[in-house]
C-alpha cells in the first residue's frame, strides 16, 4: 500500500540528514520526497510517499520518524482524499520534422513550453503523478534528453492545516 | 556573566549536576580541557577514547545519572563510535562533547577532522554541530534533556574550536523548548485497563522483564505486581536483576542460552506480557514460533519498539514508573481475582520445567569449569557486587549462573555486543559507586580490547576486580564453529602467550593466577580481599559450551541441552 505523509521538521541544517538517513537504516521504501518552506518560517515541510505491506508498516514509518527530534509532526493524508501534485520539466528532441507534433501533445497536457532552440524544447507540467508519467511516455517517442521532476507535495482540502490535524 | 565557550561547557555541568567526566585531550579541545583545569572539574584521564565513552557508559548504568564523556576532533570522534552506538543499542543516557576544527576549517579535510554528526547520526538519539557560541547553552540544556528522559540514549555535541575560544554573556535556560519531542511519562490508562482484563482472564499469563524495567528504576513496583498475581517471570539478558534470581517466580533468562523453563514457558504461555523488552533476535529465535499460542503484550516508552519485531495484541505506551503502578492498582482493586486457584495449574507446570532441568554443568576434580568459577563468585560477593561483563561465553555463563538480585548490579553490552566494552565500563561503574565492589568477569578475548584501560585504573585506584577467563580461545567463536563450522576453528585459536598477571603488573594491577580447582576460592578470596586493581588469570578447558542454545533462527522449545 502506498501512503502520503506530510512531515512538519525543525527548519535547522541536518535535518535531512536525520530524515534521510533514518529512512535508509531502517530499509523503508520511499517512492517520492519533497521539501520546502511552509507557512511557519522556522517550519520545514516534507511530503513524503511510502510504500508498506499494511498499516503496521506504516505505523513504524511513523513512530520511527517521530523519534527524530526536529520531526514536529506526522500526518498522514491518505485517508482525506489530499490534492497532489508534481512538477516535471522534461527536455526533449525537437527538430523543424517533430516540432508541431510535440506541440500538439504539450495542448492535450496542457502542459507548457518554457524553451525552445533549434534542436530541443523544455516542456513543463505540473500534475497528477499518473498524468506526469503519461507524457513522458508519450515524449519518449521524440528522444528524451533529460528529466527533472521535484517528487510529490500534498496538501490537504478543506480549512485544517497539517500542524493542526491529528498525528499519525 | 562574560565567559568564552569552553567555560560556558563547565558551567552547564555544573548546572546538569554532572560529577565527572571521562575524557582524553587533544588539539580541538585544548580549551575546554584548560576551563576543566582552572575550574577543577573531576575528570578521568582514559588510555583510549574508546575507554573514556565506556567508562562515561558504565557510569551512567551504575548510578542511573547521565554519562559524559570528551574526545578531540577527528581520531578522538571516531574513537568514541563503538561506544556511543554500545550506548544508544542499550539505551543508555550519555552526552558526548567532541571538539570540531575551527569553523573556516569545516568541510575543507582539515588536520583531524571528521564529520562527527554524519557519523553518529544513526547512533545516536540526537547530535548537534555547534558552531555559534550562543548556541551552546541551548544545546547544552536540550541535549542533557534529550539523553535522560523518555527512552534513554547518547547524544553528541560536536563543538567548532572557535566556539571555546569567543564570548558569550553566559544564562543557561530554566527549561527546553523541543516541539517535536515527546517524552511519553504518561500514556492511555485504557490501555492499561485492556491489559488487565487479560491478566484476569489469563490461564497461563508470563511475564517478560528487559532492560527497560532497570532503566526506569521500576523493578520495586515489578517485584509489587509479581507479589501480589504470583505470575511466572522470565527475563532478557538485559532485565537480569529486576527481579531476584532466588524468587520462585522467576524462571531465569529467556532465549538463545536462556533455562529450559524459560523458553517452554514462552512457547507454551497464553499470554505473555513483554515489559520494557524489545523482542530482540537473540531472545525471539524463530520470530513467526515465538509464543505461538500466546496473546502479546507490550509495555514500552517508546512507541516504534511496539510491532518492531513482533506483532502484539495490545499496547501500553509510556514509562513504566507510571505504568506499572498502574497495572498493579487495577487489579488489586478487584478482590475477586482468584489469582491462586487460577494460575495453580500452569505455576505447577512451570515450576517442574525449572525443577527438572535446572541449568547443569559437568565438575571435574582436575579441571575448573567455567560455570563453577562464576558460581564462587557469586557466593563470595554475596550476590551484592556490580558484575560486568565483556561479550562472548563468559557473558551468557555470568547471566546463567551469577544469582543477582538487584537492579543494576549486571552491566553488559547485550546490544551491540562488544568485546572491549567491560574494563572501562567496570572503571565507570566503580567511579558512581565507590562504594561497591564492582567485578568485571572478561575472556582473554575480550580483554585484549581495552586492556590498556587498567592503566587507568591502577593510576586512580579504582579497585576494580577483573577475572579473566582463559580458555586460551575466543569461546563464542569456537562454539559455533564446533557445532555449525566442522569443528574448523578459522582464527579462533588465540594460542594464548600473552601473560595477563604480568599484563596487570606492567600497568600497576595486582595479578593472580588460577589453575587448580583446589585453590580457585582460596585465590579469588585473596583477589576479592586485595586493595587496588586486581586481575585474576583462570585457566580454564578449550573445550565448553554455552547451553542451554537455540541455534539463531531457532525454535525456543527446540533446545540444544547441557548436562
Amino acid at each position: 500500500m502506498k501512503y502520503t505523509l506530510a512531515v512538519l521538521v525543525e527548519n535547522r541544517p541536518g535535518v535531512l540528514t536525520h530524515i534521510s538517513g533514518l529512512i535508509s537504516r531502517r530499509a523503508f521504501n520511499i517512492e517520492s520526497i519533497a521539501a520546502g518552506h511552509s507557512e511557519e518560517t522556522d517550519t520545514t515541510r516534507i511530503t513524503i510517499d511510502v510504500e508498506v505491506d499494511d498499516e503496521i508498516g506504516l505505523e513504524q514509518v511513523v513512530n520511527q520518524l517521530s523519534k527524530l527530534i526536529d520531526v514536529i509532526k506526522i500526518v498522514n493524508l491518505t485517508h482525506v482524499d489530499p490534492i497532489q501534485r508534481e512538477l516535471v520539466l522534461i527536455k526533449v528532441r525537437a527538430n523543424p520534422v517533430t516540432r508541431a507534433d510535440i506541440v500538439n501533445i504539450v495542448d492535450i497536457f496542457r502542459a507548457k513550453i518554457v524553451d525552445v532552440n533549434r534542436e530541443t524544447m523544455v516542456v513543463e507540467l505540473t500534475g497528477e503523478q499518473s498524468k506526469i508519467d503519461a507524457l513522458c511516455e508519450v515524449l519518449r517517442d521524440y528522444e528524451i534528453i533529460e528529466i527533472a521532476r521535484t517528487g510529490k507535495i500534498a496538501l490537504s482540502r478543506g480549512p485544517i492545516a497539517a500542524k493542526d490535524m491529528e498525528q499519525g | 556573566m562574560e565567559m568564552i565557550g569552553a567555560q560556558a561547557v563547565i558551567e552547564s555541568l555544573k548546572n546538569e549536576g554532572v560529577e565527572v567526566v571521562f575524557g582524553y585531550p587533544g588539539g580541538a579541545v585544548l580549551t575546554l580541557y584548560d576551563a576543566l583545569y582552572k575550574a577543577e572539574f573531576p575528570h578521568v584521564l582514559a588510555r583510549h577514547e574508546q575507554g573514556a565513552v565506556h567508562a562515561a557508559d558504565g557510569y551512567a548504568r551504575a548510578t542511573g545519572k547521565v554519562g559524559v564523556c570528551f574526545a578531540t576532533s577527528g581520531p578522538g570522534g571516531t574513537n568514541l563510535i563503538t561506544g556511543i552506538a554500545t550506548a544508544y543499542m542499550d539505551s543508555v543516557p550519555l552526552v558526548a562533547i567532541t571538539g570540531q576544527v575551527g569553523v573556516s576549517l569545516i568541510g575543507k579535510d582539515s588536520f583531524q577532522e571528521a564529520d562527527i554528526c554524519g557519523i553518529t547520526t544513526p547512533i545516536t538519539k540526537h547530535n548537534y554541530l555547534v558552531k555559534k557560541v550562543q548556541d551552546l547553552p541551548r544545546v547544552l540544556k536540550e541535549a542533557f534533556h534529550i539523553a535522560r528522559t523518555g527512552r534513554p540514549g547518547p547524544v553528541v555535541i560536536d563543538i567548532s574550536k572557535d566556539v571555546f575560544n569567543a564570548t558569550i554573556d553566559y544564562h543557561y535556560p530554566d527549561e527546553v523548548k523541543l516541539r517535536g519531542y515527546r517524552d511519553s511519562a504518561t500514556g492511555q490508562p485504557a490501555e492499561v485497563a485492556a491489559v488487565a482484563a487479560e491478566l484476569k482472564q489469563a490461564e497461563k499469563p508470563l511475564i517478560f522483564v528487559g532492560g527497560g524495567v532497570n532503566i526506569s528504576d521500576t523493578s520495586a513496583d515489578l517485584r509489587q505486581l509479581i507479589a501480589m498475581t504470583g505470575v511466572p517471570v522470565i527475563t532478557s539478558l538485559m532485565g537480569l536483576g529486576c527481579i531476584p534470581d532466588q524468587a520462585a517466580e522467576n524462571l531465569g533468562m529467556v532465549g538463545m542460552h536462556g533455562t529450559y523453563a524459560a523458553n517452554m514457558a514462552t512457547t507454551e504461555c497464553d499470554l505473555l506480557v513483554g515489559i520494557g523488552v524489545r523482542f530482540d533476535d537473540r531472545v525471539t529465535g524463530l520470530v513467526q514460533e515465538f509464543a505461538p499460542k500466546a496473546k502479546i503484550v507490550h509495555f514500552d516508552i517508546d512507541p516504534a519498539e511496539i510491532n518492531k519485531n513482533v506483532r502484539v495484541d495490545l499496547k501500553v505506551v509510556g514509562d513504566l514508573k507510571w505504568s506499572l503502578p498502574a497495572l498493579s492498582e487495577q487489579l488489586a482493586a478487584d478482590s475477586t481475582i482468584g489469582w491462586q486457584e487460577r494460575l495453580a495449574p500452569w505455576r505447577q507446570q512451570v515450576y517442574g520445567w525449572k525443577q527438572d532441568k535446572p541449568l547443569i554443568y559437568q565438575k571435574s576434580d582436575t579441571t575448573i569449569m567455567p560455570q563453577q568459577v562464576i558460581e564462587m563468585v557469586s557466593r563470595l560477593t554475596q550476590s551484592d557486587a556490580i558484575i560486568v561483563t565483556d561479550v562472548g561465553q563468559h557473558q551468557m555463563w555470568t547471566a546463567q549462573f551469577y544469582q543477582f538480585r538487584a537492579p543494576r548490579t549486571l552491566l553488559t553490552s547485550g546490544g551491540l555486543g562488544t568485546m572491549g566494552y567491560g574494563l572501562p565500563a567496570a572503571i565507570g561503574a566503580q567511579v558512581g559507586q565507590p562504594d561497591k565492589t564492582v567485578v568485571l568477569i572478561t575472556g582473554d578475548g575480550s580483554i585484549m580490547m581495552n586492556c590498556q584501560e587498567f592503566a587507568t585504573a591502577a593510576n586512580n585506584g579504582f579497585p576494580v576486580k577483573t577475572i579473566v577467563m582463559n580458555n586460551q580461545v575466543l569461546g563464542m567463536v569456537t562454539q559455533w564453529q564446533r557445532m555449525f563450522y566442522g569443528e574448523r576453528y578459522s582464527q579462533s585459536k588465540l594460542q594464548g602467550r600473552t601473560d595477563f598477571v604480568k599484563l596487570a603488573e606492567a600497568m600497576g594491577a595486582a595479578g593472580f593466577r588460577i589453575t587448580e580447582p583446589a585453590e580457585l576460592e582460596s585465590v579469588l578470596r585473596q583477589a576479592l580481599a586485595t586493595e587496588g586493581p586486581v586481575l585474576v588469570d583462570v585457566q580454564l578447558p578449550e573445550v565448553e559450551d554455552v547451553l542451554p542454545m537455540v541455534p539463531a533462527g531457532g525454535r525456543l522449545d527446540q533446545m540444544i541441552l547441557g548436562g
